[in-house]
């Protein structure tokens, strides 16, 4: 793909360039401007230079404890969500329905939980999670466990997490489905004649070809639940104590909650910048398997399974299929 | 043979998962508030649709739904016609800066809407727009936007070169080169975008009502008045929670057909 290089572009670009501008730095030199000040309401602000992101950053403080514990439980959520939505999307994804009237079914079905509004999902699992009154709590308590997402730190970390991977495993599962979507029948016709495993085919075959999409779905899920503000507050309220307290609560707490304008501008400020770090990684991250995917495709042929005996096979996952 | 053995197993049980809150959700709304607290039934034994007529009837229950659905449109409509020419620009050219504000873009969408509640309500406020539907919509333009741009570039790219190339030739000027030929090759992508649009300013809340107080006030937030001095209207706030299920299930209904490709933000 080699582009003209077309200084006049940039005029396609300005009514972009003007809306997102207009929304994202306006408002940001406002958070600029008061993660340097503090204030004794009534308008009146006084210089307080770096004093705020000083606080921020040491943890013995009141606000860099609270900062960094909501940060600590904020990657651990991003990782165990991560850990079982990427898996459990790829093995739906590959359990599609091959064709008919059921492909459309399960797509529908799949996307449901996307459109509907965040808080609604936090209603659900709210309604659905109780003891009394919801069908989870309910079976749950009457098998004899003791659960219960409002009073026990545990069970609202799990149903938090179960209401994430109910939420947003689908966004992931049609990534893949339409990165499988893709590859071509003679991809396949070729690993079986070379006698390929049903693994072989997942790892040679099906997971290069994913590998695009798979990685905008970790950036989208990552991002996404780094940020997760409203279901957990729907369901739990960022508790019990501070326990699912998430960076977003925490912020909203002190910015709208408290109106510490200053202390919730420097969080913002640093909160940003790590969401812009960690997107730079994977924005570099997929240009270049972008770049590494054609250098390879044109050095090496796409389809190359290994052996079928340099890896496990599983008799049972042997291609049924004949030649379509 | 691109499915894994007992697909129908995991599907099946998949599926059920994801339907299973919900139903519980629409058998709720369907219930009395009375047998909702008194026992626990997998479905309605004294079907009322009594919450939703007062949902229907009662004007600042339904307003909600208008509101909502006013912003959405607004957004939508403003995010594909700003990232259109864009996306042609990103996808066809380059140009001084280009790479860094498709970056600079792309990092907006992740920016995380709680650090902006509170800038929005002051800027908003100072330009006069504050509660109205116009706020809401031009601030998701902040993630809707470059996601718009970037769906879109793939869909752009995706038409070959030669076209432009070809048009010009017979003497098309850009704007009917754009609209005539470009539009119609990518409409399916600008389908998705739409989309893509519509789904997460529907499903955003925490700009929604920090931007609104009456006159604008999204559904989502006004659900959070069902409690209420006698405890909590759960048949009232489980029928207003089906309801905003509804616009979205219609939409996924119209695109069924290209949700994957779509998903895939037209580049796999």
């Amino acid at each position: 793909m080699d582009k003209t290089v077309n200084q006049k572009a940039w005029f396609l670009v300005l009514p972009v360039f003007l809306v997102v501008a207009f929304s994202a730095v306006l408002p940001l030199m406002t958070v600029v401007n008061y993660s340097m000040q503090d204030t004794f309401g009534n308008n009146q602000f006084f210089w307080n230079g770096v004093g705020w992101f000083k606080e921020l950053l040491d943890p013995s403080t009141d606000l860099g404890g609270r900062f960094l514990a909501s940060l600590g439980r904020n990657l651990f959520f991003s990782l165990v969500i991560l850990a079982i939505e990427v898996p459990l999307g790829i093995v739906v994804a590959l359990s599609m329905p091959r064709q008919g009237w059921t492909v459309a079914a399960c797509l529908v079905i799949l996307a449901l939980p996307l459109l509907i509004p965040w808080n609604v999902v936090g209603t659900i699992w709210q309604i659905f999670g109780r003891p009394d009154i919801g069908l989870l709590g309910y079976v749950l308590n009457a098998a004899g466990f003791d659960y219960n997402y409002v009073s026990n730190d545990i069970d609202a970390w799990v149903t938090v997490i179960v209401m994430d991977v109910w939420h947003w495993t689908s966004l992931v599962a049609l990534l893949c489905y339409a990165g499988l979507k893709s590859i071509p029948e003679a991809y396949y016709q070729a690993a079986q004649i070379d006698g390929a495993s049903r693994w072989a085919v997942f790892k040679a075959i099906q997971l290069p070809k994913m590998n695009r999409v798979l990685l905008i779905a970790v950036l989208l899920r990552f991002m996404d639940s780094f940020m997760i503000y409203t279901e957990p507050f729907v369901v739990t309220g960022g508790g019990p104590g501070n326990s699912t307290t998430f960076v977003s609560i925490e912020l909203v707490k002190i910015a709208l909650g408290q109106f510490d304008l200053g202390k919730a501008a420097a969080l913002s400020l640093v909160y940003n910048l790590i969401i812009l770090i960690v997107c730079w990684i994977f924005y570099t991250v997929m240009t270049n398997a972008g770049v590494e995917r054609k250098v390879q495709a044109e050095s090496e042929p796409a389809a190359e399974p290994k052996p079928a005996t340099a890896i496990k096979p599983v008799p049972a996952l042997k291609p049924k299929e004949g030649v379509a | 043979m691109h499915s894994i053995p007992g697909r129908r197993l995991i599907m099946g049980l998949f599926l059920i998962f994801l339907l299973l809150p919900i139903y519980w959700l629409v058998n709720m709304s369907f219930k009395t508030n009375s047998e909702i607290v008194s026992t626990m039934t997998l479905w309605p034994h004294t079907p009322t649709l009594q919450h939703y007529k007062r949902i229907f009837t009662d004007e600042s229950w339904y307003s909600g739904y208008i509101h909502s659905l006013e912003y959405v449109v607004l957004n939508t409509i403003i995010s594909i016609s700003v990232a259109l020419p864009a996306a042609y620009a990103f996808s066809r050219y380059r140009f001084l800066g280009d790479k860094h504000l498709f970056f600079w873009l792309l990092s907006n969408r992740m920016a995380p809407a709680a650090v902006y509640a509170l800038p929005f309500f002051n800027l908003y406020s100072a330009i006069g727009l504050f509660d109205t539907p116009w706020a809401v919509a031009l601030a998701h333009c902040i993630f809707n936007v470059p996601l718009a741009v970037w769906i879109l570039e793939g869909f752009v790219s995706g038409v070959p070169r030669e076209i432009d190339e070809t048009a010009f030739l017979d003497g098309y000027s850009f704007p009917r080169f754009f609209i005539k030929i470009l539009v119609p090759l990518i409409a399916s992508g600008i389908g998705v975008a739409a989309f893509f649009c519509f789904m997460f300013s529907w499903v955003e809340l925490l700009l929604a009502r920090t931007l609104t107080s009456v006159s604008a006030k999204p559904i989502a937030a006004i659900m959070t008045r069902t409690v209420s001095a006698s405890g909590m209207d759960w048949g009232l706030l489980a029928a207003a929670g089906v309801l905003t299920i509804i616009p979205g299930a219609l939409v996924i209904w119209f695109v069924r057909n290209y949700i994957a490709s779509g998903f895939a933000l037209g580049r796999v």
